[in-house]
């Protein structure tokens, strides 16, 4: 149906993309995979208009199509839902849905009621509960992509880009979610979906392309193929242990959390944390758990329990007094809360250690320079100069920036929420190894993760939180995904 | 991961070098403004090039320059202070009436500093202490500052200060070289300092560009904000005592409209006006090419009005030309 043939495009001293050949066909899946910054979104950024190729050509049934704008490409019937869709808070989800193309009465108004309907009939064809006169700003992440699914319908796509759709959803709503994918699959839809979830790419892809450095390396039928096989494609190594845990001695308590209460958040949390420990915390989406540990860091007030550091009683009412106590917080929401976007790099990683760097308030930029690089080199950070700025990264670099800022303040507690969340393999394994070695040096570590290998893989005890309660606290030894899967959706054993 | 993996690739600290980044800068730009503005003045008038009629001219931009060098910080951490002229009238009003009751010059200065520090506190503490939007409360502090210099003033007018207070907008330090000039030059200094080499500065930057990740990084949005608030109501008190002193008089109209220059100057100056990012140095050369506009016309006797509209026009196209450049090269790039 669509076809690219020998795209290139180059950014000011970066070739992002060369040589790229990519088919997509109705009514079948084709996953895109590579680690980040290999060109994928580059390539969906060229596929709906915002950028346009260097070189090569793109086909729409056969004849040569160019879509000098955004709204060429939705004409055309190509849409995507990005990894941070546009959505307007202040709008209702139907306002939302029509945006740009709303119908219209004779006197050149807009039709509410024709609105309204049509948007509940898409919300209804995506199985999405929703009503179209709900502002947006009421609606949760999943929701909102199933606003944005229905935006995309609502042009009349043929073909449909889903870029990471699944990064923020719970597992019901991944279930959902596949439904759906399968349903335009059955209207003849050409798909494209961009995934770093590999049990998701077989379960729902039918072909497969793998980027590498801004060039194909592979593509095909996933039937004929292997997960090892994508992953060596992808990396062009291979990765072994993706979660490399080593065991590490285990200490003393250093956080003690004990009848920790939210008023609508979370209630009657208490756990233990050890020295050179790993503490995963799992639970679906809206478990209350981004909420302790936000709690924890001083963002959000509790209303009871107490916390102790060290065995002492500390209260921590904002986050900078979170960070003079030693317990540092790596958000999940990176762009708005992690990383200041139109800062550089050593801004970024130094802000909360400037007192390390300065001398009555005047900062060195010397040994600014050098913290900022020592700690951006031991996470392996790829970027071209420290004062880039943070926001031309990809979300992987990003992130290792994010907890390079963290552990520049040498914490005794760090919060890591989703901490791999949209990353590529290549950082995930970065980020993983470090953790593992933060552990080792003594650092605590709270992960919070909605991925089931991801806290199989690196914690050493796991929390599991059930609507805003603690659902039990699980060893290592013996845990199943079972376990964890049953705990947080409530199912008792007999079910 | 062994050390030597984490070593293979080194990252280098920055992109250009210091040269290339000084040349692309806004500051370039804007020198070279300032070069054409003043050899237009050459060129027209016979009289600029005289060492006093020169000195005359820098009067038109100390005071207000300033205001521009604390408001800058504000802009710079995506606030505003539209009261700052306001904070002016109040602080010469006040001025006035302890100079009518029998205050000397010492009592003065300090009644002209601390009305500015409280006015500053007051919008500081509504901004940051309740949360609301400084546009609308600086709007609001504007007209309530002014307002009560005009309770306590009417339509009169304070006159008579003591002769030793002129010394403050009316002295030389050396030669042609005004105190007010002096004054310009070291808050200059001492703002470009604290904007871009110590560590509150950078927090400045931090919470212009994202107040939330600035607070999740443990930076105390609130409290920075109340201190650039604070601060820009110190130098309208500052700028009240020079003003005040080189008027020799207060009126509850003193200083109207100051607020907009200040914020031309600010914004011309290259400081984004949505916060994150700009420079003291660009505000420097903004004061002066501001001054030296308005100091020409006025030596060739053109209107007030008129120099005005050109500001206005100054401010649009200096903000529009590297827009227009970088666009026409995309097109020509496309094409």
């Amino acid at each position: 149906m669509i076809r690219l043939a020998g795209i290139a495009k180059t950014f000011p001293g970066v070739r992002a993309l060369g040589g790229v050949e990519l088919s997509l066909f109705p009514g079948s899946v084709t996953a895109l995979v590579g680690e980040n910054g290999a060109g994928k979104s580059t390539l969906v950024k060229i596929l709906t208009g915002i950028y346009q190729p260097d070189e090569g050509h793109i086909e729409l049934d056969g004849r040569p199509v160019r879509f000098a704008t955004t709204m060429d490409a939705a004409r055309a019937g190509v849409t995507a839902i990005h990894q941070e869709t546009v959505l307007f808070d202040e709008l209702s989800v139907a306002e939302n849905i029509f945006l740009g193309h709303q119908p219209r009465t004779r006197f050149g108004f807009i039709d509410w009621k024709r609105m309204n309907a049509e948007a509940r009939a898409l919300l209804e064809r995506i199985g999405a509960r929703l009503e179209p006169d709900m502002r947006l700003r009421d609606l949760g992440i999943a929701n909102r992509h199933l606003v944005a699914i229905a935006r995309a319908l609502s042009i009349d796509a043929r073909v449909v880009i889903m870029d990471e759709p699944t990064a923020a959803l719970s597992h019901k709503e991944i279930g959902e979610l596949y439904e759906l994918v399968e349903r335009l699959k059955a209207e003849g839809k050409a798909i494209l979906f961009i995934s770093h979830k590999f049990d998701e790419i077989f379960r729902i892809a039918d072909r497969y392309t793998v980027f590498r450095d801004g060039e194909m390396v592979g593509a095909g039928l996933l039937a004929e193929t292997t997960q090892s096989e994508l992953v060596r494609l992808m990396v062009g190594r291979d990765v072994g242990q993706v979660f490399p845990k080593v065991p590490a001695a285990i200490g003393e308590p250093v956080l003690t959390v004990a009848g920790y209460c939210h008023p609508t958040e979370f209630e009657d949390i208490g756990f233990e944390l050890r020295r050179g420990e790993i503490l995963g915390f799992y639970g679906l989406i809206g478990a209350g758990r981004s909420e302790v540990m936000q709690a924890l860091f001083g963002v959000t007030r509790p209303s009871r329990g107490a916390v102790r550091i060290d065995g002492q009683v500390a209260v921590i009412r904002t986050p900078a007094e979170a960070v003079a106590r030693g317990i540092v917080y790596v958000p999940e929401d990176r762009g708005r809360q992690g990383a200041i976007i139109g800062m550089p790099i050593v801004s970024n990683v130094t802000l909360p250690s400037l007192y390390r760097t300065s001398r009555h308030g005047f900062i060195r930029m010397a040994e600014e320079f050098a913290l900022a690089r020592d700690y951006t080199a031991r996470l392996d950070l790829r970027a071209a100069a420290l004062d880039q700025d943070v926001g031309t990264l990809s979300g992987g670099n990003q992130q290792k920036v994010v907890i390079a800022k963290w552990l520049a303040t040498r914490p005794k507690v760090i919060i890591l929420d989703e901490p791999t969340k949209g990353i590529d393999i290549g950082s995930k394994a970065a980020v993983h190894a470090f953790m593992s070695e933060l552990a080792g040096q003594g650092l605590s570590v709270i992960m919070v993760s909605s991925e089931i290998p991801e806290i199989m893989g690196m914690a050493d005890r796991v929390v599991v939180m059930r609507e805003g309660r603690m659902a039990g606290t699980f060893a290592r030894d013996g845990l199943t995904p079972e376990i964890l899967v049953r705990a947080a959706a409530g199912i008792g054993e007999e079910a | 991961m062994s050390s030597q993996e984490m070593q293979a690739r080194f990252i280098k600290d920055r992109l250009q070098g210091r040269g290339e980044r000084l040349l692309r800068s806004w500051e370039a730009l804007l020198l070279a403004v300032a070069v054409i503005i003043f050899a237009i003045n050459v060129w027209s008038s016979p009289y600029f090039l005289d060492p006093w009629n020169l000195s005359d001219a820098t009067f038109n931009f100390t005071e207000k320059g300033l205001i521009a060098f604390a408001l800058a910080l504000v802009i710079i951490s995506g606030e505003i202070d539209l009261s700052v002229a306001a904070i002016l009238a109040l602080s010469s009003t006040l001025m006035g009436l302890a100079m009518s009751h029998g205050a000397g010059t010492p009592e003065l200065v300090a009644i002209g500093l601390l009305t500015g520090l409280a006015c500053g506190a007051v919008n500081g503490f509504l901004v940051s202490g309740l949360g609301l939007p400084s546009i609308v409360v600086t709007i609001g502090t504007m007209s309530l500052f002014r307002g009560i210099a005009f309770i306590i003033l009417g339509d009169k007018a304070f006159t008579g200060y003591p002769s030793d207070f002129a010394w403050f907008g009316q002295g030389y330090v050396f030669w042609v070289i005004s105190f007010e000039l002096v004054l310009f030059v070291l808050t200059a200094v001492v703002f470009a300092v604290l904007l871009h080499a110590t560590s509150f500065g950078r927090t400045v930057y931090a919470i212009g560009n994202n107040p939330m990740a600035a607070r999740f990084s443990g930076v105390r949005v609130e409290r920075v904000k109340f201190i650039l608030f604070l601060l820009t109501g110190l130098m309208s008190g500052l700028a009240a005592v020079c003003l005040t002193s080189r008027l020799g008089s207060t009126r509850p109209s003193i200083a109207t409209g100051w607020e907009l220059e200040a914020v031309t100057m600010v914004v011309l100056g290259g400081i984004n006006i949505l916060g994150g990012s700009g420079r003291i140095g660009g505000v420097v050369l903004a004061a002066l090419i501001m001054g030296m506009v308005t100091f020409g016309f006025g030596l060739l006797n053109v209107p007030g009005i008129v120099m005005s509209i050109f500001v206005g026009l100054l401010l649009i196209l200096v903000i529009a030309v590297p827009k227009l450049v970088t666009r026409i090269r995309q097109v020509r790039r496309k094409g």
